[in-house]
């Protein structure tokens, strides 16, 4: 049973095999509205948005914090690389999208849902095996031609995460160069034990140019394809154990 | 008075420990694993053609001699880095570790074990089947955000 809402200003597509899943749907989906009410910083009553008007810290919420910490944390790991407060205003967005659908693959798990996937915008976390009762099949699209798949992936339980320079993110920016555009790479997908972690790294390593893919080998528990604008790819030693063999 | 002084005291030590920490990170975070490669494709074009510079980043233009080149041992983050590039058909085809970091911090240890680090194709499309695509979606984040809002003060 499979089913897409535009939420967070993208598609975001569940997909799930166990019986009596679709029931469950709804909660997820609601879910990533709620986040999308609170970090939102295209909505003038989230709570980024006010937080960017000048709300005191003392009234944040708790889980506004939490998500704080975990920006400073990825900033330090990433050298700085990572960092929601360029441009003069605060948006963690990437580091919200992987952990939300990290979240909501935790609430799948807690209904008892094993054999799943939660895509939003290209950002996916799986669980289990697909309906053939296979690991799923993951594709990564190519960036020159969106029609067109370029690498064929098998996971049972990574995320798999994608930054990419078609998608004018507001948060991807190297902090040496704040005004020069990246566009030496053309997408770097990530694949990690769970979608936050892809997500993030994905995002701090897209930032660092050519060297992110460097930056993603020396991390443990990553394994990174990037795509350079001559469309060469550049991919990690343990990537290749992820590839669908035919 | 004494309980005061002793919070004080412990948040005094973090204050202090979490400053030494930061100002740790800044001093082996200057030199990092991306140099220790750049070096090393630095030192196999010193031969060869043109320079790809000082910026460091290696273009797929740049060709190379044939061979296995040795980096120079540089400060990681976590410990010392040194890498082999290995040119085939005047492409870089594997970049190897002579020397990596462990996974604890100040680690200065020398691994025997060389690992290819890195790989290089061209990308291919794929006729396979797959269940679920990962990459950018094709609608701008920022037009469909701004959209969504204003479609919620019209609700409004």
């Amino acid at each position: 049973m499979k089913q897409t809402e535009l939420i967070m200003g993208m598609p975001i597509t569940i997909e799930a095999v166990d019986d009596d899943a679709a029931r469950h749907f709804e909660t997820i989906f609601t879910y990533f509205r709620s986040i999308d009410d609170r970090y939102s910083t295209y909505k003038e009553r989230s709570e980024i948005s006010k937080i960017n008007k000048g709300l005191p810290r003392e009234s944040w919420s708790r889980e506004m914090r939490e998500v704080f910490r975990l920006c400073e944390d990825t900033k330090q790991v990433s050298r700085g690389y990572f960092d929601i407060g360029h441009h003069g205003k605060l948006d963690p967005s990437g580091l919200i999208k992987g952990w939300a659908i990290n979240n909501a693959a935790g609430k799948f798990r807690e209904f008892g849902i094993r054999n799943f996937y939660i895509d939003a915008g290209g950002d996916i976390q799986v669980g289990g095996h697909n309906e053939q009762g296979e690991p799923w099949l993951v594709g990564i699209r190519n960036p020159f031609n969106m029609d067109e798949i370029i690498k064929t992936l098998r996971v049972s339980s990574e995320g798999v995460a994608t930054s990419g320079t078609y998608i004018r993110g507001q948060h991807i920016y190297d902090p040496n160069r704040p005004d020069d555009s990246i566009d030496d790479v053309k997408s770097l997908t990530v694949i990690g034990p769970n979608i936050y972690e892809a997500d993030r790294f994905a995002t701090a390593a897209f930032a660092m140019g050519l060297q992110g893919i460097e930056f993603i080998a020396a991390t443990p528990g990553l394994e990174g394809y990037m795509i350079d604008k001559d469309k060469t790819a550049t991919y990690t030693n343990g990537f290749e154990r992820y590839i669908e063999k035919k | 008075m004494k309980k005061i002084i002793l919070i004080v005291g412990v948040v005094g030590v973090f204050v202090v420990y979490s400053l030494v920490l930061r100002t740790q990170h800044t001093k082996t975070g200057g030199v990092t694993t991306t140099s220790a490669l750049t070096t090393a494709t630095g030192s196999a074009t010193s031969g060869s053609k043109t320079s790809t510079g000082s910026s460091g980043t290696s273009t797929s233009t740049a060709t190379y001699k044939d061979g296995t080149y040795d980096g120079d041992t540089e400060n990681a983050f976590y410990g010392n880095v040194q890498v082999a590039v290995t040119v085939s058909g005047g492409k870089i085809t594997t970049v190897t570790f002579l020397q990596q970091p462990d996974d604890s911090a100040n680690s200065q240890d020398i691994n025997g074990q060389a690992v290819p680090l890195l790989k290089q194709e061209a990308i291919k499309a794929q006729n396979a089947h797959v269940n679920v695509v990962s990459g950018a979606t094709q609608t701008s984040d920022a037009f469909a955000q701004s959209l969504a809002s204003a479609l919620q003060k019209a609700e409004a």
